[in-house]
């Protein structure tokens, strides 16, 4: 690992002021110190944001507000949102192993828009609203590429809002090795219905019309049976060609629709 | 340099080393605590496994630093009065290693998930150890371990 430094923000204003062109953004570090041991990233300031009292878990109604900092073994096994959201329950007891729930956050994953991590599936199921330290950005404007999202260079997000589906579910075909979603689909059913795509999408996390218009129209596994889902823009590596990645989303959304209540 | 203070096996530890030194290092190099192993460098294999107030964690994707003011707990730590652990006891008996390399992180692993789930079961021992790789394929042996001790620790 190249030489860095590393500071501890008191609020997202002291590590707004901390961190420059060079620094980096510290979450539960789970992604961004392993890319650092392989010397695939460099900040010259790590910029821990543990003390800015960003975690936490709040039911407002009809939205579910969990704060950035909130690991994924708190939404694991949080009881309000077995409650009022299982699916995000079940999405965050399968990512990584449980060391990596112990740390990782779910404000770091969604910063770091992996093409194959679980929660954007979530985000862009569940419409989701991501709070900054300085705006609210929509689901569908945030994630804007592989590795990409609409963050500004100095902004920080603080918390998640969830909307309360009325029936929603995840379904992962993991990597066997990595854990990492080699297709996971996401599937929520609202004032309509919507279902996100991670692991598969070149430019990440995708929204798939075809299937959203069947299931609007009759919302069972065998309504996904007619809809054409096509290989291209699928990622196609050793682990799975596009074509199988094609067929994989299609089962996926099945055993979601099954698994929704 | 970036001072490292936190409570390690009970006792109050301090020390300066570089802002990058992971936590793993800072225990087998400055500390002198070789039983937190290392086997692969990518955050995968576990055989670094400690505790971070209660909780398991690999050591190997942590800075030192980021553990100050924390309760840190290695092998070495879960003994008591000298005695194994009761987990520690059960993977002697079960012959639940081969070479021995990944124990460490596996005992860490088993003690956390047994303390959660006192009734837990070969299932969840499975999924519970995803985290944790054995090169020589010694599983089998390793949750019957794991279920031996979760019987005794439920008595103790």
């Amino acid at each position: 690992m190249y030489q860095t430094k590393y500071v501890r923000a008191t609020d997202t204003d002291d590590a707004v002021t901390k961190l420059d062109y060079e620094g980096k953004l510290l979450a539960g570090g789970m992604t961004l110190i392993p890319t650092m041991k392989q010397r695939l990233a460099n900040p010259k300031t790590l910029i821990d944001l543990a003390d800015c009292g960003l975690e936490g878990i709040k039911d407002l109604g009809n939205i579910l507000k969990i704060g950035a900092m909130t690991r994924h073994v708190d939404v694991e096994t949080s009881e309000v949102v077995a409650e009022e959201i299982p699916a995000l329950a079940v999405l965050a007891s399968k990512i990584g192993d449980r060391q990596v729930r112990n740390r990782g956050t779910i404000g770091g994953s969604i910063a770091n828009n992996d093409p194959s991590a679980c929660y954007p599936s979530a985000v862009l199921a569940l419409d989701a609203t991501i709070h900054t330290n300085s705006r609210d950005i929509a689901a569908h404007d945030f994630f804007v590429g592989m590795f990409e999202t609409a963050l500004e260079e100095d902004e920080i997000i603080t918390a998640v809002s969830f909307p309360k589906p009325s029936t929603a579910a995840y379904s992962k075909f993991p990597n066997p090795a990595s854990r990492y979603a080699m297709v996971g689909v996401f599937v929520a059913k609202g004032d309509t219905v919507r279902v996100a795509v991670t692991g598969a999408g070149e430019d990440g996390v995708f929204r798939h019309e075809g299937l959203e218009t069947a299931l609007v129209r009759s919302f069972a596994p065998e309504a996904v049976e007619a809809v054409t889902v096509s290989s291209d823009e699928l990622i196609s590596d050793m682990h799975a060609a596009g074509d199988f990645r094609a067929h994989l989303v299609k089962e996926m959304t099945k055993r979601a629709v099954a698994a929704c209540s | 340099m970036a001072n490292v203070s936190f409570t390690f096996n009970g006792e109050s530890i301090s020390a300066n080393v570089p802002d990058n030194t992971l936590l793993v290092d800072f225990i087998r190099e400055t500390l002198g605590k070789t039983g937190t192993h290392v086997g692969c460098d990518t955050s995968q294999c576990g055989a670094c496994v400690i505790h971070i107030n209660s909780e398991s964690i690999k050591s190997c994707t942590m800075l030192a630093v980021m553990a100050n003011g924390q309760d840190v707990t290695s092998i070495e730590g879960v003994s008591i009065d000298d005695e194994m652990h009761p987990m520690q006891q059960a993977f002697h008996e079960n012959h639940g290693l081969q070479c021995g390399f990944c124990t460490p992180g596996m005992v860490m692993t088993a003690i956390e998930l047994v303390t959660n789930n006192p009734t837990v079961s070969e299932q969840e021992i499975r999924e519970g150890l995803e985290g944790n790789i054995c090169r020589c394929t010694g599983y089998h042996n390793i949750v019957k371990s794991i279920q031996a001790a979760a019987k005794v620790m439920v008595e103790k």
